[in-house]
Order: C-alpha cells, then structure tokens, then sequence
C-alpha cells in the first residue's frame, strides 16, 4: 500500500479509531517492506557468500554493516539532492538580480 | 470470509475490518518472503537443474532457508536499532 493512498483512506475514513490503526498498519508495512528489501540486497551483493551450517559472527556483521551504510547511503543522497537544490535556487536567483 | 466486517444491520464492523486486514497483510509478508527466499537459495543451490531435485541441493536448500531467516531477523533487528538511535537525535 501507498502512502498516499493509506492518507486519503485515512482521511476518508471518519473513524478515528480505523484512521489510526491504518496510520500505525502503513508505517509497519514500509518497515517490512524496507526489511525485505535490505535482506535481499546485502544476501545477494554483499554478505553471503555459501549458506553454511550457523550464521557466522562476520557473516552477521556485514549484514549489520550492510544495513547501517545502506541507510546512510539514502540520507547522502537525500542531503546532497537537497544541498544541490538550494544552489541550484540560489543560481537562479542571482541570474535574475 | 463474510462480507467484509458488516453485520446484517448494514453496519461495518471496526474490528472486523482490522482483524481481516491484519489477516491480509500477514499473507502479504509471508508471500514476499516465501518469494524472496525462493529466488535468493534457487540461485545459491541449483548450479545446473538436473533431471529432480538432488539430496545435496534439497540440503542445501534447507539450509540456505534457515540462514535466510536468520538474515532476515538481523537485518530487521539493525534497521530497528539504527530508527530508535535516529529517533533519540531528534
């Protein structure tokens, strides 16, 4: 499920009690859904090389490694998306001065 | 499954329309699992698809299962701990 069609349900919805369990339900599910994801990235990429008998220790933290640089990746590239907007602005901005 | 949580009187049900989606999102989860996994240990322990699936493939897929779902659970363990840690800086 979308977030904007979780909102509009939401707001749709009169019930106040229905409205927020959809709210709590969404948040859970982009969890998941991110979860699913990062499993199956840093499995497949990173990590895990032959399934042995146990997960090794350094088996373990690369997948906690893997999870920690993915987030950070996300929050560079929205910081620096946002950085270059603002030049980009302040470009425009004193182009027409 | 009955009409969608109403009740004779035309009334929806609150609860039973939560318990229903709560239903509907666990086979949700499960299926993308079930999927993911599929992919993940086909492509780990099926070199070349033989004439059935072998003893050592069945092993290891078997075991490619299991260490997916312990993937599965660190993975969700570290991304929980890493939102409590960016919660705690705001």
């Amino acid at each position: 499920m979308s977030m904007d069609s979780a909102q509009n349900l939401g707001t749709a919805t009169a019930d106040p009690q229905l409205q927020h369990f959809i709210e709590v339900e969404t948040q859970k599910q982009r969890f998941q859904l991110l979860v699913h994801q990062m499993t199956e990235l840093c499995w497949q990429e990173k990590c895990m090389d032959k399934p042995g008998p146990k997960l090794d220790s350094r088996t373990e933290a690369c997948f906690v490694n893997c999870v920690e640089r993915f987030i950070d990746t996300s929050q560079f590239i929205l910081n620096r998306l946002e950085q270059t907007q603002k030049s980009k602005i302040a470009f425009s901005e004193s182009m027409s001065d | 499954m009955d009409g969608f949580g109403s009740d004779f009187s035309g009334k929806v049900d609150t609860g039973s329309i939560m318990e229903q989606v709560k239903v509907q999102i666990a086979v949700a989860n499960a299926q993308e699992l079930l999927q993911r996994m599929t992919d993940k240990c086909f492509r780990k322990c099926i070199g070349k698809p033989g004439g059935s699936l072998d003893n050592s493939e069945q092993k290891c897929i078997a075991m490619c299962m299991d260490r997916y779902m312990d993937a599965w659970n660190t993975v969700s363990r570290a991304y929980n701990s890493r939102l409590q840690k960016e919660r705690a800086k705001m």
